[in-house]
């Protein structure tokens, strides 16, 4: 089935193989109509005024939020606060829940498979509470090494941070196997990065058993700057506020604040209210769809393209067999480097994505600066296979036959 | 854009004499006895470079790099390193600056002679993206100057 026609990009730039998802997806016609009618029909600032035209804007607001919690599995949408994506997200519960309850010689785990943003904020809060930052190995096939996890996870461990499915590799991470190891051998939280789970898995929270899950609207079809943290109750109430500043407060004295209840606790300043709309209008697109035909279809395609890639003399494929990852096949060819391949291919109008993947700890244990990353989504077709094989093909003619 | 112009851009950029100094890079290598190291990183693709260079009063007596990168990146570095070898800095300053003009596509003499071989990576003009790549060793090269004052 081709879905390109709900995708204006497409129609806008005719020849165009997008195969960079995973860095942001193309929106639907129904998303962008969604941001455009709420700036048209009901803009003012939520929460604050008393006035109809305000009520309205709170309503769609509080709509948008209970839609994107339905979405991901989340029964109480107070307990959805909305960011600016996975990275505010992750920032959110590393300042908050962790400068509050890390102390001195505790300890944090996270995998060699995470983006920076599931990196970063972990180690900078262990170098300021002089905790220790362990970081889990992956198997020969680039999988988290469920061994090594189990071993580095003790009564010492106060939080382990994970992704939900790799940036880079596409592999699926079993997080509901790593929360049972977490809470079989330590007190930990669990924070998931589920940056690239949200727009490709359905996505249970209550199931899943974590405690905090983060992800961005952008991937998932929805807008930019919009994404969301999902937390457990007891958890966000005893955490101290994130930012500072309208909204998130109950009553403010001269010489003390008190914070209003969740979601506002967290959510300071007056918020992204029409590209939360905008992201609960892409829920309602990939629930049209449905989950599970997403990633059928994504893997389906992302299958034959590592099958037809890995047919070619010098090309290596990272991360492990297809049926364990989403719409992502990672590569790199002999000796050329992946920013050439990219610009060799941008020239027949196929985007893909040249460089570390903001996920340089795993580039070092590939032993490659960089990677090829091709991503498929719901708008991907056979032509866009067909496309980046041949890319692929030029490019090794073009740096020769030497090149392996 | 027509299909076949982009084409003919991507023929144009990778010229076999890129090809060749990326496959055999020249000057490749730690110099003995540097006066000054320096690391340049271009953040946006984690590709990392290190030019050395040593002088005798004036001139850069020897220069070389170390590092991997793009084909872009790495034969730009390696005909960098063949042309301002025993170069005066004013030289060196004169070349680094017309260089960069080329690949911003601020040229106002494409056929610029003196650039010499570099003329081959004229090409990345019509490449905003791979700008970048082109003058990673050669913004190593103004830092070193600058260091030697």
């Amino acid at each position: 089935m081709n879905r390109q026609s709900d995708f204006p990009i497409f129609a806008n730039n005719p020849g165009l193989h997008y195969l960079d998802s995973a860095a942001t997806s193309q929106k639907p016609r129904s998303v962008i109509d969604a941001v455009s009618d709420f700036y048209e029909t009901s803009n003012a600032n939520p929460h604050r005024g008393a006035y109809a035209l305000s009520v309205e804007a709170t309503d769609r607001y509080d709509a948008a939020r209970k839609r994107v919690a339905k979405f991901v599995g989340l029964a109480d949408p107070d307990c959805l606060i909305f960011t600016r994506g996975t990275t505010e997200s992750i920032n959110l519960v590393a300042t908050a829940y962790g400068r509050a309850n890390l102390r001195e010689g505790d300890e944090i785990v996270i995998t060699a498979l995470e983006h920076h943003a599931n990196f970063v904020p972990w180690q900078q809060l262990a170098i300021e509470k002089k905790a220790r930052l362990r970081i889990c190995d992956l198997t020969i096939d680039h999988r988290i090494d469920l061994d090594c996890l189990s071993s580095l996870i003790s009564a010492k461990t106060k939080i382990v941070a994970i992704n939900h499915v790799s940036n880079a590799l596409g592999t699926i991470n079993p997080v509901k196997e790593i929360v049972r190891i977490a809470r079989e051998r330590s007190d930990a939280i669990v924070v998931c990065d589920g940056a690239q789970g949200v727009p490709h898995l359905e996505v249970g929270f209550d199931d899943l058993g974590v405690d905090f899950y983060a992800f961005s609207g952008h991937k998932m079809c929805g807008p930019m700057g919009i994404g969301a943290v999902l937390g457990i109750r007891s958890l966000l109430e005893s955490m101290p506020p994130y930012q500072m500043g309208g909204d998130m407060i109950e009553f403010v004295y001269d010489e003390s604040t008190t914070w209003n209840v969740l979601p506002h606790k967290f959510e300071a300043g007056t918020p992204n209210a029409a590209n939360a709309v905008g992201l609960a209008a892409a829920a309602d697109y990939l629930d049209g769809i449905g989950m599970s035909e997403v990633l059928r279809h994504e893997r389906s395609l992302m299958t034959e393209a590592h099958k037809r890639l890995a047919e070619i003399e010098g090309i290596r494929i990272y991360g492990p067999e297809p049926s364990l990852r989403s719409g992502v096949v990672s590569f790199t060819m002999g000796d050329v480097h992946p920013h050439d391949l990219a610009t060799i291919l941008d020239g027949d109008g196929i985007c893909i994505r040249a460089g570390h993947h903001c996920a340089q700890p795993l580039m070092r244990r590939l032993d490659v600066p960089a990677t090829a990353r091709a991503s498929f989504y719901v708008y991907n077709d056979q032509s866009d296979i067909d496309a980046l094989v041949e890319g692929v093909l030029k490019a090794k003619e073009i740096f020769g036959h030497a090149a392996v | 854009m027509l299909p076949s112009d982009r084409s003919a851009q991507i023929s144009a950029l990778y010229q076999e004499m890129i090809l060749d100094h990326y496959r055999r890079p020249r000057n490749k290598g730690e110099i003995e006895n540097p006066d000054e190291t320096i690391v340049m990183k271009n953040p946006l693709c984690g590709d990392e470079i290190t030019i050395q260079l040593r002088y005798e009063g004036d001139k850069v007596e020897d220069v070389g790099f170390v590092g991997r990168g793009c084909s872009i990146s790495q034969a730009s570095a390696s005909m960098m390193t063949q042309l301002v070898k025993g170069k005066s800095a004013d030289e060196v300053e004169s070349l680094r600056s017309r260089f960069r003009d080329m690949v911003m596509g601020n040229d106002n003499e494409p056929d610029d002679k003196s650039l010499g071989s570099l003329r081959a990576l004229s090409g990345v003009a019509r490449f905003p993206a791979r700008v970048k790549c082109a003058l990673l060793a050669w913004n190593a090269l103004e830092e070193g100057m600058k260091r030697r004052g």
